[in-house]
């Protein structure tokens, strides 16, 4: 009798060894699934074009997302010049000063920031700069996007500065130096490779963000270098191919999908190294 | 606030600096809210609470009520959440107790890439794998066999209530991960050790400290994930069919919050822009409870993981 109550908990324990490898694999087996159609269906209409020209109408073979490359660039670039200054100086304020209820109501807003479902950005961006500009714009696209960034890097750069040792800080005001000369130098510089981790990685979700641009940086079929106007974005050119009906679209949505993914996945991974190193 | 700055006019100048850059930060927030509030006013004004009870949405007639997207959010986010919970759980147990030492890393660092993925590509993927293998090797077989339960009617489309909550599934797996494999990772090793050397199995031991120590916090996983899933929208949007109507079953296409939104705020104005605004802000505010409550959850589950309870 004890044996066989022993041989079902034994066998017990066997099987659900083998249910919670099941659900690793499951979990796993999406991102494979994923990957090889990226591969093997981006792969398809990878050329050089891709990259250099401009979109071309349904069934003109050739044609690229260079436009689409361009925008992304120029818009993520354009919303890191004031969100990172922005998100990291108020990440050294909350690490550094930050007490009180004025602290804990900042701390509290990047919370409810963060939470925020991305599109409430573009709704925010569109009543506060494309109704009164009355078009479309880069600028649009930029200011939602960082609404999205700044929240991240200023909970990144607080917790990074937490972990500079106290010591630290008090060793360089003990040599004289003035505190915010002390915060920027020592303090900073010292948490900075973990704070830049955090800034790539919130780069690496902007630049894969679209909700935010569907009605701020709108799209655009051609070559637009001007910020006051609807401005092209990799993620956006990725959508409008895959919602259309042609099959030459589909297509370039996996070329479009792939390029995304990779300049995606290669600053995710270069933030993620950046880190790993220091250790 | 002149504490530690030690008279030097500076120190006071940098600090009040930064305070500025994050008194900016509180400052968008409390205009995000104050610009979506006004802007639905219009709309809330006109419908007042049936707006969340009316299921009809007509921009040509200016007639909008958003119970069908309601319906259609809450709906894909339960069903992603069914799914999601038990893999996620599953995973974190194994990556935490059963995994060889050679595997944790890679089977963790694969799925935290899955929260790297921009969920545009989870909508291609979502339209042009998933889609397909679920209508065809699971909603037509089903549909035929057991068609006469609600559920599963036909006919099958493709794109549907179903297709949207298993691709959000994967979209918040991730996230349910983490935070799960932190809270079996407060379970004292004494606790887990005394177990075991009670002669208990493993899967005993998992049983008992997960019963004992870890639902709470798994609990707080669960409502983390249904802040990310209620909030997505170019996934959903692209695999959820776009139709404004409420169905039992989960082979119908449906519509999201989020996803209408996307689909007609470029060309709205007047009542029906205003009538989106306040689906946004609706589905704001759900969101930060939401969030919210999922913090208080886990930092509850913290504080007394921290006093040894």
């Amino acid at each position: 009798m004890t044996g066989t109550i022993a041989f079902r908990r034994k066998a017990a324990d066997r099987a659900m060894k083998w249910v919670f490898c099941l659900c690793a694999f499951l979990v796993v087996l999406p991102l494979f699934l994923i990957f090889f159609d990226l591969v093997i269906k981006g792969a398809k209409e990878l050329r050089w074009s891709l990259l250099v020209d401009l979109p071309r109408p349904v069934g003109e073979p050739g044609g690229g997302i260079a436009n689409g490359i361009l925008g992304t660039i120029v818009i993520t670039l354009l919303t890191m010049t004031w969100s990172v200054p922005v998100a990291v100086m108020s990440g050294i304020y909350l690490a550094e000063y930050g007490r009180g209820t004025f602290a804990a109501a900042v701390r509290f807003a990047v919370d409810t920031l963060t939470g925020v479902p991305s599109i409430l950005m573009g709704i925010f961006a569109y009543i506060l700069l494309v109704l009164p500009m009355k078009r479309f714009s880069a600028w649009a696209g930029a200011a939602a996007l960082s609404m999205i960034f700044i929240p991240v890097v200023v909970r990144t750069t607080e917790e990074m500065l937490r972990t500079v040792p106290t010591s630290v800080r008090e060793a360089a005001l003990a040599l004289g130096i003035a505190r915010w000369k002390a915060t920027l130098r020592i303090t900073v510089r010292t948490a900075w490779p973990g704070i830049l981790t955090g800034i790539l990685l919130a780069m690496s979700r902007i630049i894969g963000e679209t909700a935010p641009l569907l009605f701020t940086s709108l799209g655009n079929q051609f070559w637009q270098t001007k910020l006051d106007q609807p401005m092209a974005a990799m993620p956006l050119q990725v959508f409008t191919y895959a919602i259309s009906p042609y099959e030459d679209w589909h297509d370039k949505a996996w070329a479009g999908a792939l390029v995304l993914i990779t300049m995606v996945l290669l600053i995710n991974i270069a933030a993620r190294a950046l880190t790993r190193e220091k250790r | 606030m002149a504490r530690n700055t030690g008279g030097n006019p500076k120190d006071l100048a940098f600090e009040k600096a930064s305070a500025l850059f994050a008194f900016a930060v509180l400052a968008l927030t409390v205009l995000l809210f104050a610009v979506l509030l006004r802007e639905s006013l219009p709309a809330l004004r006109k419908f007042g609470a049936s707006f969340v009870v009316d299921g009809a949405w007509d921009p040509v007639l200016e007639k909008f009520g958003a119970l069908p997207f309601i319906y259609g959010t809450l709906v894909s986010s339960f069903l992603a959440l069914l799914i999601a919970v038990p893999l996620s759980v599953g995973t974190a147990i194994f990556i935490n107790e059963f995994a060889p030492p050679w595997l944790k890393t890679p089977v963790s660092l694969l799925a935290e890439l899955l929260a790297a993925i921009p969920s545009v590509i989870y909508g291609l993927s979502g339209i042009f794998i998933l889609v397909p293998i679920l209508r065809d090797t699971f909603m037509k077989p089903l549909t035929k066999h057991l068609g006469w339960v609600p559920l599963f009617k036909g006919p099958v489309y493709g794109p549907s209530m179903l297709a949207a909550g298993v691709l959000l599934s994967i979209m918040i797996i991730p996230f349910i991960l983490s935070v799960s494999r932190e809270v079996l990772a407060t379970v004292p090793q004494r606790q887990k050790e005394a177990v075991l050397s009670l002669g208990g199995t493993r899967w005993e031991m998992i049983r008992i400290v997960i019963g004992q120590h870890c639902l709470a916090g798994i609990f707080g996983a669960t409502v983390l994930g249904l802040g990310r899933a209620l909030g997505e929208t170019m996934a959903v949007t692209m695999v959820i069919g776009n139709r404004p109507e409420i169905s039992d079953s989960l082979f119908q296409q449906g519509y999201s919050m989020a996803a209408v939104i996307a689909n007609e705020f470029a060309e709205a104005d007047g009542l029906h822009l205003s009538s989106l605004i306040l689906i946004g802000l609706l589905l704001m505010l759900v969101t930060l409870v939401v969030n919210l409550a999922a913090k208080w959850m886990l930092s509850r589950m913290v504080a007394r993981a921290s006093r040894g309870i």
